[in-house]
């Protein structure tokens, strides 16, 4: 059984399918059909709904896919749609603003974007156009081109009034924790399917039903798992998610390391990240769209062993660490070693990654990191290139370079960094690196990218690295320049 | 100001009441876009009895099928019965304009995804899961996937077309100097935002009742009718809006309406199909990719003496709509530019892919992109300035230079005008200095601007769709229901036309309600399309509220004992002689003195016809105009892209509604763009479509828009022909206006070799496309 609140009311599940979507739930059990379906896998953003959780003691507000969410994640949130956004019978000045500024017109996105923007509007005192287009990069509309929408956003600020849920936040907060005992797992079984869902609250616990159902698919945010259901119409026995335990939630800086609980979402790490590695922000910033940040996890990033997964060339490159954790036990494994080959990685029956261990800037070094996707924002990369570099004196004298999308594993590029280390940090070095990347990948041709084309910007990339860091009047990147 | 035709322009000016065409109003559904209380097809409530029906689908480009069982399907859970082709009553191909295109596979698959047999099953999921079980045996065939497979096979859906001016041939071989080239550029997918949906009840008389996202509910009625062999009138339609349609909605919502309601017949229940995005990806048509080759002959200042153009669009596996389609492209071959002597070829590829169909612009854009590519490669061959060669060879007023090779005098020469205040708005110039200048000292990242114009044709090419019809009621209270023929897909025509009957009744448009599109009130519509909604909607009503208001004016006349002259409606009032009385009183007291309240309207558009045979005529009432400047920062290392600033100018006539007018040239101009950079489509060997959700094709997001974005309706000047207050059509027109981008993207890349070099850079010109130019340009060899 979970509870939520939908809206101000508590609600509680207790039948059904414990890994229906919460869009399925609410178009289909519930007959609230403002939320709309527009893809069924996280891209397009008509579905977006809003989470708010109580945290230290006040009301915070996330945008997330309903498509992608499974229901059962709601245990102790309030759900926020777009039919409760009107109160008394007036329309919410982000609806008002969207009406003023002509920013709907066939209207199928739009309950995805005032959500989205309801959303922006808890989390920024002024509206400003990057936060904007961040915030709402992973909602798509096809007719309007999206400048009223941009104007709705600022203008939605206006006027400056206080809404129901900031009125009654206080109360919502003490209605969260009457429903949430943080300290319950939680055991749903469908009688009728069998179909089984559980939310451990220890660490404990989790490695004991891992144990247990050592076929137990993980969910973390779920953003990739959903899409087996909704896409591959795929069906799971169980379900463990990993979003209601302690130790997986924390982000814990030491004199020398980030350790990042694996559950810990790309939202709630990004300013940890961002405040030692700056150069990540970018990145991060076109990691899928803010409402699979908001869900999607780092853990979740390394452990479904995609090539394709921006963070996982960042950890190599930065010499990250996994933590598993297999009942009583843990170990520790640099992630470059985590991954074996396709999808199929070093982790055993039972065990799971317990925090991701990045450690701090080493002075002298250079990071950078660099993703080409055909859209800037809310694309999956044709190849993402993260680069650590020291040079010395005019000389490299070390260099992790590792890339995704170029294999069928994220990995390093060896033979580059042997290019590399030793040389003179100078334009025939970076020549023999370009070069020699062409022996550590043979990229593949896809929807997304030729092979060509994969191994020629990457090569690129290097010279791109070259030139920021030695000629840094020299404008090199689109974002930069904008 | 000239003197109109038809309604005086500047008598709107002087309407007091709420809502007047002119009037920047909002979209009438917007309170309810934004609340989420507007309803979509899959969101209407449903009889408890509902079944959901999915279809199954072939995996296989071109293939005999040998045998289908079923067996499976119809043992699965919840599932309730299954449809062959063998169960359909009536007539089995449901081609909109020529035979082809089977309600399901008819013993040959003809392309990857082609529905087979469908499920009806208790819930959607089942019944997709369902959908999956068949046991299919093919015997695989040679399958042509690509334009240039089905050319060398001379495999053609339709006979090609060729349009003439004088001899091209002679022209070419006398011109100064000659510029030869092949191109291709790439479809699009519609991805409107809610995918197709029917909903079918079975009512009494064996009749259907289908609520369904559709732009042609008058066609799904007929091809229901047709399927189950049932007449048109026990068939009634309901479209109230498409959340999205852009074309993808014309034809390619009627398989799954008929699907629903054979399974309804079969199984005496409601009937619900919604195709999950993916499989709508797969099973629907897009806008057609095309090839073509050129030789153009110009003189040294870059005025175009000749030009021999071969068009192939890539039609897939069935004609639908593919001969207007190309032709389109043929008609718009010539953009703004005089072809002293042309051929225009047009050939309708035939391959094993999935039928291509209408997307806004019809063809037209294609033919577009084809002549703009050959403006800026003569502007490189010259070396002058891309917009001065354009300028060069727009239409002139006078002489020989004022008729396309089609034979359509151009009586309305606004695109000089216009591109020469857009030049100075967006100062062209001294951009394109700076940009030279910029250039110049960065290495890395170059930039590029072009300005390119649009001249698009307004009129259905097949002539009896130019018709409309309205019907208008008046209710005891003043209330008033307007109904006509057009469908809602976003663009406000709902609203626009609405603006048309509160002014001709002179009452606020919040009391006018215009409710959804239904075959059982206006008969034997046009699909809403070709950019007529309003042209042709807005007239019928027009029609329909003068006929009602006459009645009044009549009575009041008569009623009052005032001359005919003295009496009018004004301001929510009717005004007779020296006395006033409210509109809502006044036709109480028409009622109860027996006058008609309610009216059926009608339109049909004048002075148009197109001779195939000769290739001459005038297809079009009038051309809608425009001009965009686009201004790209480009990557050459990796080439990623961003469109800094763009400025537009459209000419729309006398706007009817300013802000809807802007929102439809700002999100065409964008959907344009989409198509020509990022957008792109791409197909296995297997013939099985890759890029089948908006994780892997990508139309534009948020951040594309450009940051400067400056959009303007080009003003005073009213259409010249008797359009509805002299506007003009929006709809299609400014997705052209994406070519700028397009072009200025070749120009950031030509700056490469000092504007000397045009690089070839078929669109969509991904990231990859630009670095591929990049590289080809730099001697760097492609990729």
């Amino acid at each position: 059984m979970v509870r939520f609140l939908l809206n101000d009311s508590e609600h509680c599940v207790d039948s059904g399918n414990p890994h229906t979507s919460v869009l399925e739930y609410l178009r289909e059990r519930l007959q609230q059909v403002g939320t709309k379906e527009g893809c069924a896998s996280g891209d397009c953003g008509a579905c977006s709904v809003v989470l708010g959780e109580a945290i230290d003691g006040s009301m915070q507000y996330q945008a997330i896919n309903a498509c992608i969410t499974p229901l059962a994640t709601l245990q102790g949130k309030q759900l926020i749609t777009v039919e409760h956004l009107k109160r008394d019978g007036e329309l919410h000045p982000v609806q008002q603003a969207m009406v003023d500024c002509h920013g709907s017109q066939c209207g199928f996105c739009t309950p995805g974007f005032v959500m989205s923007m309801f959303a922006y509007r808890k989390n920024h005192q002024q509206p400003e156009r990057h936060s904007i287009i961040e915030a709402l990069g992973g909602n798509l509309c096809r007719c309007t081109g999206y400048r009223p929408i941009i104007d709705a956003a600022v203008q939605m600020y206006e006027p400056a009034v206080q809404d129901q849920f900031s009125a009654r936040a206080a109360a919502t907060v003490v209605a969260l924790q009457s429903i949430n005992d943080a300290e319950a797992d939680i055991n749903w079984t469908d009688p009728v399917s069998g179909k089984q869902y559980f939310a451990p609250c220890s660490l404990a616990s989790l490695s004991q039903l891992l144990l247990q159902y050592p076929e137990a698919s993980l969910v973390a945010g779920g953003t990739d798992l959903s899409l087996e259901l909704t896409q591959s119409l795929r069906e799971f026995d169980v379900l463990i998610y990993t979003g209601r335990v302690p130790e997986l939630l924390q982000v814990y800086t030491s004199a020398n390391e980030l350790e990042i609980g694996a559950a810990v979402s790309y939202s709630a790490c990004a300013e940890a990240l961002c405040a030692h590695y700056p150069e990540l922000r970018e990145l991060l910033e076109r990691l899928g769209s803010l409402q699979i940040r908001n869900q999607g996890t780092l853990g979740g990033n390394v452990a479904n062993a995609s090539p394709i997964g921006d963070m996982p060339p960042v950890l190599i490159a930065l010499g990250a660490r996994l933590v598993l954790r297999c009942g009583g036990d843990t170990r520790e494994i640099p992630v470059q070693d985590y991954f074996v080959s396709y999808k199929v990685t070093a982790q055993q029956p039972s065990e799971f990654i317990e925090r991701i261990v990045v450690p701090r800037p080493v002075p002298g070094y250079a990071f950078r990191v660099y993703k080409i996707s055909k859209r800037l924002e809310d694309d999956i990369s044709a190849t993402c290139g993260a680069f650590y570099l020291k040079v010395q004196a005019g000389v490299v004298v070390d260099a992790r370079i590792a890339f995704g999308g170029m294999a069928e594993i994220p990995r390093r590029a060896s033979h580059c960094e042997q290019a590399l280390i030793g040389q003179p940090w100078e334009e025939p070095a970076v020549d023999a690196a370009m070069l020699a990347l062409g022996n550590d990948f043979q990229p593949i041709s896809d929807f997304r990218a030729s092979a060509q084309y994969r191994l020629s910007v990457s090569q690129n990339l290097l010279r791109r690295l070259y030139l920021e860091l030695t000629h840094p009047g020299t404008a090199v990147r689109l974002d930069h320049y904008a | 100001m000239r003197k109109l035709p038809g309604a005086d322009p500047q008598a709107l000016a002087g309407s007091a009441i709420h809502g007047a065409p002119g009037a920047d109003l909002k979209h009438e559904s917007a309170h309810k876009h934004v609340s989420g209380e507007a309803l979509y097809t899959d969101d209407m409530p449903t009889p408890a009895n509902v079944l959901h029906a999915y279809v199954g689908m072939s995996n296989k480009a071109h293939a005999r099928i040998n045998s289908m069982d079923l067996g499976a399907v119809l043992a699965a859970e919840g599932v309730h019965s299954v449809l062959t082709l063998d169960d359909v009553p009536g007539h089995t191909d449901i081609g909109p304009a020529f035979p082809g295109d089977p309600l399901l596979a008819d013993g040959v698959s003809q392309f990857w995804g082609q529905p087979l047999f469908a499920v009806a099953a208790s819930s959607y999921d089942l019944a997709r899961k369902a959908a999956l079980l068949a046991q299919v045996e093919y015997e695989e065939l040679a399958a042509d996937l690509s334009i240039e497979q089905g050319l060398a096979n001379d495999s053609f859906v339709r006979p090609s077309h060729t349009q003439q001016r004088g001899d091209a041939a002679a022209a070419l071989a006398q011109a100064a100097n000659v510029l030869r080239g092949e191109f291709r550029m790439g479809g699009q997918e519609h991805l409107y935002l809610e995918g197709q949906a029917s909903l079918v009840i079975p009512v009494e008389d064996g009749g259907i009742l289908l609520y369904t996202s559709n732009q042609n509910p008058s066609e799904i009625q007929k091809l229901i009718a047709e399927v189950l062999d049932i007449p048109m009138h026990l068939v009634t339609v309901d479209m109230r809006r498409m959340g999205g349609g852009f074309g993808g909605k014309e034809t390619n919502a009627n398989q799954w309406a008929c699907i629903a309601a054979l399974l309804a017949r079969k199984t005496g229940r409601p009937v619900k199909i919604r195709l999950a995005r993916a499989d709508d990806m797969t099973t629907t048509g897009k806008r057609h990719h095309f090839s073509g080759t050129y030789q153009v002959g110009f003189d040294d200042h870059g005025v175009i003496q000749a030009l021999d153009l071969e068009l192939a669009g890539g039609c897939g596996m069935s004609p639908d709509l593919s001969d207007a389609i190309v032709d389109r492209a043929m008609f718009h071959a010539d953009n703004a530019y005089f072809l002293p002597a042309a051929r225009v070829v047009g050939h309708r590829v035939k391959t094993n892919t999935v039928s291509n169909t209408a997307f806004r612009g019809f063809g037209g854009p294609q033919g577009m992109v084809a002549i703009e590519g050959i403006l800026d490669d003569i502007a490189r061959a010259v070396g002058r300035d891309p917009l001065a060669v354009r300028q060069a060879n727009f239409y002139g007023e006078e002489g020989e230079r004022n008729t396309t090779h089609y034979g359509q005098k151009i009586e309305q020469h606004i695109i000089p005008g216009l591109v020469q205040r857009l030049e100075q708005q967006s100062e062209y110039q001294a951009r394109r200095a700076a940009i030279i200048a910029f250039n110049r000292d960065s290495p890395v990242l170059k930039k590029g601007i072009a300005l390119t114009p649009v001249k698009f044709g307004i009129s259905f090419t097949l002539l009896h769709l130019n018709q409309a019809g309205a019907l208008l009621h008046v209710y005891t209270d003043g209330s008033i229901q307007l109904n006509h023929g057009g469908t809602e897909m976003g663009q406000g025509l709902y609203t626009k036309v609405a603006q048309v009957v509160a002014h001709e009744l002179q009452v606020d448009i919040e009391t006018i309600l215009c409710t959804s599109t239904r075959t059982d009130k206006v008969p034997n519509t046009s699909p809403t399309a070709a950019s007529s909604g309003t042209d042709l909607n807005g007239m019928a009503a027009r029609d329909a509220a003068c006929k009602i208001k006459s009645r009044l004016l009549a009575f009041a006349s008569e009623h009052f004992a005032v001359d005919v002259g003295a009496v009018r409606l004004h301001n929510n009032k009717l005004i007779a002689g020296e006395q006033e009385m409210a509109f809502a009183e006044f036709v109480q007291l028409a009622y109860l003195n027996r006058i008609s309240l309610s009216a059926t309207g009608y339109y049909r558009t004048p002075k148009i016809f197109y001779d195939r045979e000769k290739a001459q005529g005038r297809p079009f009432f009038y051309f809608a105009n425009g001009a965009a400047v686009s201004e790209v920062l480009v990557d050459t290392l990796t080439g990623e892209y961003k469109l800094l600033r763009a400025d537009i100018c459209q000419d729309v006539g006398q706007s009817l509604n300013p802000a809807i007018d802007i929102g439809q040239v700002e999100g065409a101009f964008i959907q344009g763009m989409g198509w020509l950079t990022t957008e792109e489509l791409v197909w296995g060997d297997d013939g099985r479509l890759q890029t089948v959700n908006p994780a892997s094709y990508k139309i534009p997001a948020i951040g594309d828009a450009p940051a400067e974005f400056n959009v303007e309706l080009l003003p005073d000047s009213p259409n010249v022909e008797a359009t509805i207050y002299h506007s003009k059509a929006v709809g299609e027109p400014p997705l052209m206006l994406g070519i700028s981008v397009w072009s200025a993207l070749r120009d950031a890349v030509s700056s490469l070799s000092d504007y000397r070099v045009s690089p070839r850079m078929d669109p969509p010109a991904t990231p990859e496309c630009v670095l591929r130019a990049v590289r080809e340009i730099s001697g760097e060899g492609g990729l």
